[in-house]
């Protein structure tokens, strides 16, 4: 055990894979000798050589395409996309081919080595561009696995497993907890189960559900509803592609309320094919409508974030509502 | 049948390209002296002092926002520090009313076009005067009056629209044209080469312009692309070319005037590839330090183009050791007094938020932006930017 923060965590994820297995590659735009910009693939180059962490061209789509030829050769490519923003010029190459590789060759190819890291998230002060949630997006597309870590010791073990998962997995790290966040995480290879949630916490008048830095604004939130003996129950998703409704139905089936809460825009939000889904499984069980605390409406902004950002104050408020309904 | 007109050979022939050897275009010695068989353009000294405030102002910015991030008065900021003749040499020799769309380091060009200081400071510190009402972070300028499209931080995606904004001027017959900056790391994107190809199948009066700095944050040229820079691509595309000093404020006005005319008087799109050298940080937020050497940096600062053009001025006998002295207090007291007033105006409108996200502000953001105000009413003290904005209405 050393305790790291999140960069360090998912640094010392890279470092086991590569160690461990020669055909593991990272790269991305700045990857190489400076180890990212944020930091998350330093001294690797140093250690594995230039051949198998390196910079490419500026130039995603060129990034995930080269990334698909190798993964589908058999390598164990671990792309980095430098912002999550910035995924879109290759969501061709992700929603068009990683996604589809394995099905329309009837399992005669397939990229499932490939995993695809991303900074996403709001609370840095980078407005439009640098602040995107995008998991959504990808979510409609069959084939793709999706993936947040909410701390350290989630990103190396999620990590690990989706480079080991034989899928195509989209990685997202929630970039304000880079530093922030800080934890015990085995030194030794250990891999979290994707498609599974985690209870994180029991309770048992209402379901809080969310994933990467929003676990921590629900801790906040659980704070101050518990003060009021409000018990809650506290599930990270963890996975949003395929997503563990067993769960999240199983939960909710004890605490007939639920609260999901994301960053992303609230139409066509993740949380919406959540609700939807277990409104199905649970109705008859609910005590209350499904609330879904998100971003708003509009693109990221940049001076009022905060107003923009789903928060402990309006979790709370869609806990205090839930329960008052 | 293809439209190839090549030449039958009848064994294997490759050729790498290596051929083409784009050479370099100056004029200025770093001395102020014209080269021996340069001859300086077309340029009166009213146009001359005009670029150098512009170049002035733009190093006296940087300097100063620069450390006003390190204060922590500013969120971020990027410096055109080392290119502004590149900059500001281009932008000049163009109609004020052609279209510039940037990457982001272009704020010399703004400059020369009249941005005040006040302006750049309303976007940079996104104020309620700020034209993007704060939405964006700083250095991401646009003025729709001096003809300045803002700036998008995705990269390249400004040089297909390029293509596209001056095919509409050509459609539009008013002698204009488009000039669109972008980094020798963008051009990697591939809406570098869908700009490039379409301007040129369709006779585009636009100009790109590649500012090589040798250094896309990190990533060096060299593990940019294996080829003797990006001037050679012009040549896939059947385009012309011109390959410049870009500390040289002459040769990038000559070539960028030039350029011009082969845009709108002939509809063929050019490419220049300013050679030059990033002397700042990337940003605010990055260090060079972990991946290039002081001692490369010191040769690229003997180099400064902004010292080059002034050691010209002079010889001419346009401008004078009192002139700078007096053009660098003057600006140095703006930037600082106007930065103060930038930092004291209050944030965007509450309702900015909403606005702009569709012609009309639709119901459903209607209703969010509704409940958004009673939630901070309930707890004005959590949100201090907005407190006082959502006491009005419902
Ligand atoms: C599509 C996209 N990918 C990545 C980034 C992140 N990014 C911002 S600037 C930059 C480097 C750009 O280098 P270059 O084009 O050479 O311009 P310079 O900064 O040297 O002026 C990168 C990778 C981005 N803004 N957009």
């Amino acid at each position: 055990m050393t305790e790291m923060n999140m960069l360090q965590a998912i640094n010392s994820a890279l470092d086991t894979a590569m160690a461990e297995n020669e055909r593991v590659l990272c790269f991305g735009e700045d990857v190489g000798v400076f180890g990212g910009v944020f930091r998350a693939t330093s001294n690797l180059q140093q250690k594995y050589g230039k051949a198998r962490c390196f910079n490419t061209p500026l130039v995603e789509q060129g990034i995930i395409g080269f990334a698909n030829g190798l993964a589908a050769q058999g390598s164990v490519p671990v792309a980095e996309i430098q912002f999550a923003d910035y995924i879109f010029p290759a969501f061709d190459q992700i929603v068009n081919e990683s996604a589809k590789f394995r099905y329309r060759s009837g399992n005669l190819f397939n990229v499932g080595g490939l995993t695809i890291r991303a900074p996403y998230g709001g609370g840095i002060a980078g407005g439009l561009y640098h602040s995107q949630s995008p998991e959504a997006y990808f979510a409609h597309t069959p084939g793709l696995k999706i993936v947040v870590p909410r701390n350290p010791h989630q990103a190396k073990g999620l990590l690990l497993g989706a480079i080991h998962d034989p899928n195509p997995t989209l990685f997202f790290e929630p970039k304000r907890l880079y530093r922030a966040s800080v934890g015990d995480v085995p030194d030794e290879d250990y891999r979290l189960p994707l498609g599974e949630a985690e209870v994180i916490k029991e309770g048992t008048d209402i379901t809080l559900l969310g994933w990467g830095a929003q676990m921590e604004v629900i801790q906040q939130a659980v704070e101050l509803a518990e003060k009021e003996g409000i018990s809650c129950e506290v599930i990270d998703l963890r996975t949003i592609l395929p997503w563990d409704v067993e769960t999240v139905a199983n939960s909710v089936l004890k605490t007939g309320r639920l609260v999901v809460t994301h960053e992303a825009p609230l139409t066509g939000g993740f949380a919406g094919e959540i609700a939807a889904t277990i409104q199905d499984r649970c109705f008859l069980y609910l005590e209350s409508p499904i609330a879904r605390v998100t971003g708003m409406d509009t693109p990221f902004p940049l001076v009022l974030e905060k107003e923009h950002l789903p928060n402990h104050l309006k979790v709370y408020e869609a806990i205090r509502a839930s329960v008052e309904f | 049948m293809t439209t190839t007109k090549s030449k039958v050979v009848y064994s294997p022939v490759f050729t790498d390209g290596a051929e083409f050897r784009i050479p370099t275009f100056k004029l200025l010695k770093q001395d102020g002296s014209l080269y021996k068989s340069a001859k300086a353009p077309d340029l009166d000294k009213e146009k001359a002092l005009r670029i150098y405030r512009a170049m002035i102002t733009t190093r006296i910015l940087d300097e100063r926002m620069l450390a006003a991030q390190r204060q922590g008065r500013l969120s971020f900021y990027m410096q055109c520090t080392g290119e502004e003749a590149a900059v500001i040499g281009s932008a000049a020799a163009l109609d004020d009313d052609d279209m510039i769309m940037a990457q982001y380091r272009e704020q010399g060009a703004l400059a020369y076009r009249g941005f005040t200081i006040d302006e750049f400071m309303n976007q940079l510190f996104g104020n309620e005067m700020d034209y993007g009402k704060g939405r964006q972070m700083p250095v991401h300028y646009g003025s729709k009056k001096l003809n300045y499209m803002t700036i998008s931080s995705p990269l390249a995606t400004q040089i297909p629209q390029a293509t596209g904004y001056a095919y509409g001027q050509k459609l539009a017959g008013d002698g204009h044209c488009t000039i669109t900056y972008f980094g020798e790391g963008a051009a990697s994107e591939g809406d570098f080469h869908a700009a490039l190809n379409m301007a040129a199948v369709h006779r585009v009066p636009v100009i790109f312009l590649c500012r090589n700095n040798g250094y896309a944050i990190s990533t060096p040229a060299a593990e940019q692309f294996a080829a003797d820079g990006v001037a050679p691509r012009a040549y896939g595309y059947k385009m012309d070319v011109i390959r410049v000093d870009g500390n040289d404020i002459l040769a990038m006005y000559q070539a960028t005037q030039e350029a011009r005319k082969l845009a709108v008087e002939h509809n063929r799109p050019v490419l220049i590839e300013a050679m030059s050298y990033r002397l700042a940080a990337h940003s605010s937020s990055d260090d060079p330090s972990g991946y290039r050497s002081k001692d490369e940096e010191a040769v690229w600062r003997e180099k400064d183009p902004i010292l080059r053009m002034r050691l010209w001025l002079e010889s001419k006998n346009w401008w004078s050791e009192s002139d700078e002295k007096q053009l660098q207090e003057t600006m140095r007291r703006e930037v600082l007094e106007t930065m103060k007033r930038a930092q004291k105006r209050p944030p965007p409108a509450l309702e900015t938020l909403v606005t702009d996200v569709y012609d009309e502000v639709p119901p459903m953001l209607e209703e969010q932006f509704k409940n958004l105000k009673a939630h901070i009413r309930k707890h004005p003290d959590a949100y201090p930017k907005s407190a006082e904005h959502a006491k009005g209405g419902a």
